[in-house]
């Protein structure tokens, strides 16, 4: 009996072998990037939320935009999210900017290297860039805002189990609070770390995770803000080709019916 | 079948455009061009599935030429930080995705392109090894052909320092550096090609300028000579059966038919199923899962930061997996330059290929089990040839002790070369079917 579990689990492991090879030779899946990150947590889908997404730029702006650009949209882009350009002006930009401006942040990339050692990257296409096959940009942001922990070890006092020795501190720890790495389960892409709240934040767990749901929706669509429109618009190339096809079709067949 | 060059100049049937088809076809050979290129070139009525890939190659190549030429209008080959701290050059292509309207698609449409030319193109190639169509008295087509293949890689490879990513920027740090193991001339040649001692400003600069320029101008020329190769011995077939040998009293090929309009029309069959997979990849998957734009290209570059595994594009690797498999220093040569010469030599080694095939069919139809089952593991060992060159070295099937990436990779480079180089051999002693006469069909 025990033989024969054995011998199933063999085969399906296998089979799922031989389907990851498949998919790999018809080019499906994404390119290593070898990370030796932990298992990523899925980043909840808000792209068809505004209401979310208008918290995630409130998020950004206030938590994120003084050290890093976003610098590929414009404020007047923010439009696209259902906010009208004096609610942009009111809320979302800050100083003397214009609603035309780039986002892009105050501090400047020569002070920003000398207080962190290297310039805070600019974060417009962050969530593409690190999609890997772990899992897309958005799961990675998703864990990775989600895993900083206590580490006296390092400069900031900060460290991160999605992207290990970083050199950003917890920049949200006043919302989520302050917690302790306990362990470590597993290794590499199956990592699953354990962490202990030891001061608590602004907001209860469930709903920093929201937050964060939030600020990763909006970053994701900052990555490419016509993704909508691009599929829309697929749709509607898809259904002309179509119709086209069978024109195409019957003209060969009509010119071919006296070839034999 | 050579092409027919005298043809009646064109006369007037009296209207106003047929005077003026008159007057143009007296001082330009119009009727000419037309008949022997097109209306009056005869080819085979049997072509399949796999000669879609031809007229296909050259939509692509319309595809990357229009959609480049609005893509320059945008991008900057800039290599410095802007007031962002983003390099110039990463920056604007930022500006074409976010601010030039419609740029986003002109720019998929340009990068899903380049990966849809180099699967049309190996399709095309493939093809010429199903059917024979390199052998006699098509040698010259095929030798076009493979350096139109070259010209492709080298367009790819300065076309992808542009974006001025991560990958953009280490993937052709690697490339280059390979021919650093040249010895004595290896390492002033690196710094030659760059124009600098890194990669930077300088580089993409001279890229952008092969990429626009220099390398399309050839690329077009090499294009125009395999055409009109082609065009004078007249295409092959699935039968491998030259069709010029049987004519009717006119002179014209007994299974020959016009290619206007019998496969202008079909073609356009084909073009519609090509745009329609090819808007999937445009509209719903731009990235083609990591494989058409590689994500650690959306970081910008940063010549301080060495990506943990640089792999180069999908179409590139079955050939950098024959590179990374050459690991012995032979002969007092480093195994780096081996790494090259075998990289080189996978591609060269195809324009031989007319000579290196003594098999008395051409096409796949009446060869001999031999061929059929090499041919099917020569595949097979491409690509897997091509997988593994995705991956980082030390990578394992099926998370296996056993089934080493390495290993397989350096016995089907072996493979890949002893294909060729035992050719001679073994396609003379394989068993052919005979061969028709005529072109077989329904």
């Amino acid at each position: 009996m025990q033989t024969c579990t054995g011998k199933g689990d063999l085969e399906m492991k296998t089979m799922r072998n031989l389907k990851t090879l498949l998919a790999g030779l018809l080019l499906v899946p994404a390119l290593a990037l070898a990370s030796g990150g932990p298992e990523l947590d899925r980043a909840p889908n808000v792209s068809g939320d505004k209401a979310a997404l208008q918290n995630g730029a409130k998020l950004f702006v206030n938590y994120c935009q003084g050290c890093h650009g976003l610098s590929a949209i414009r404020y007047n882009r923010l439009t696209d999210l259902g906010l009208s350009e004096k609610q942009i002006m009111e809320n979302l930009v800050f100083s003397d900017g214009k609603i035309g401006d780039q986002m892009t942040t105050a501090m400047s990339a020569a002070d920003a290297k000398k207080w962190f050692g290297a310039a805070p990257p600019d974060l417009s296409l962050v969530a593409r860039a690190r999609a890997s096959e772990e899992g897309s940009g958005a799961d990675w942001l998703y864990t990775y805002l989600r895993t900083f922990y206590r580490d006296e070890s390092r400069a900031t006092g900060w460290n991160n189990v999605a992207f290990d020795k970083v050199g950003m501190p917890h920049i949200l720890a006043g919302l989520q609070g302050v917690q302790e790495l306990v362990e470590m389960e597993g290794a590499d892409s199956h990592a699953k770390p354990t962490f202990k709240l030891v001061q608590q934040g602004q907001y209860a767990p469930a709903e920093y995770d929201k937050q964060v749901g939030d600020l990763v929706g909006f970053l994701t669509w900052a990555a490419e803000p016509q993704a909508a429109l691009r599929t829309q618009l697929g749709i509607a190339v898809l259904v002309f080709l179509g119709v086209l096809f069978v024109f195409a079709y019957l003209l060969k067949k009509d010119y071919w019916k006296d070839v034999h | 079948m050579s092409t027919n060059l005298n043809y009646e100049k064109y006369k007037s049937d009296g209207s106003h455009l047929g005077d003026l088809l008159e007057w143009v076809d007296k001082r330009f050979p119009a009727t000419m061009l037309w008949k022997s290129q097109v209306g009056e070139y005869y080819a085979p009525k049997n072509f399949n599935f796999w000669y879609f890939f031809g007229s296909l190659a050259l939509l692509v190549l319309v595809i990357q030429i229009v959609t480049g030429i609005f893509l320059v209008m945008h991008y900057k080959p800039d290599g410095n930080l802007n007031a962002n701290g983003i390099p110039g050059a990463f920056a604007s292509v930022n500006y074409i995705m976010y601010d030039v309207p419609w740029g986003w698609l002109v720019r998929y449409m340009h990068s899903t392109g380049a990966s849809a030319f180099f699967i049309v193109v190996y399709l095309h190639m493939f093809r010429g090894m199903l059917y024979g169509s390199y052998r006699k008295p098509r040698e010259l087509v095929w030798i076009f052909g493979v350096l139109i293949f070259l010209c492709l890689m080298a367009e790819a490879f300065m076309g992808y320092l542009l974006p001025w990513g991560q990958m953009s920027l280490w993937g052709a740090q690697v490339i280059i550096n390979l021919f650093s193991a040249l010895p004595l001339i290896g390492d002033p040649l690196t710094i030659w090609i760059r124009g600098d001692f890194v990669i930077s400003d300088a580089t993409l600069n001279r890229f952008f300028s092969f990429h626009v320029i220099a390398v399309p101008l050839v690329l077009l020329g090499l294009i125009a000579a395999h055409l009109i190769a082609l065009h004078e011995v007249g295409s092959n077939n699935p039968d491998g059966v030259e069709i010029g040998d049987k004519l009717d009293e006119k002179g014209i090929p007994l299974d020959g038919i016009p290619f206007h309009p019998y496969y202008t029309v079909k073609d356009i069959v084909g073009v519609v199923v090509f745009l329609a997979v090819f808007s999937i990849v445009v509209f719903f998957m731009p990235e083609g899962g990591g494989y058409f734009l590689e994500y650690n290209n959306f970081f910008q570059s940063d010549p301080l930061k060495t990506p943990p595994h640089i792999a180069p594009v999908w179409y590139f690797t079955p050939f950098y997996s024959m590179l990374r498999a050459m690991v012995w220093n032979f002969f007092w040569i480093d195994a780096k330059l081996w790494g090259v010469i075998a990289m080189g030599a996978g591609v060269v080694i195809l324009a031989f290929l007319p000579w290196l095939d003594r098999s008395p069919a051409k096409s796949i139809r009446y060869r001999g089990p031999i061929f059929k089952t090499l041919l099917a593991v020569f595949v097979f060992a491409f690509l897997i040839l091509g997988y593994l060159g995705t991956k980082a070295p030390g990578y394992k099937f099926f998370d296996t002790g056993f089934l080493d990436g390495d290993v397989i990779a350096q016995i089907f480079t072996v493979y890949y070369f002893l294909f060729f180089l035992t050719m001679p051999f073994w396609s003379k002693i394989d068993k052919c079917k005979p061969v028709p006469e005529r072109v077989t069909w329904k």
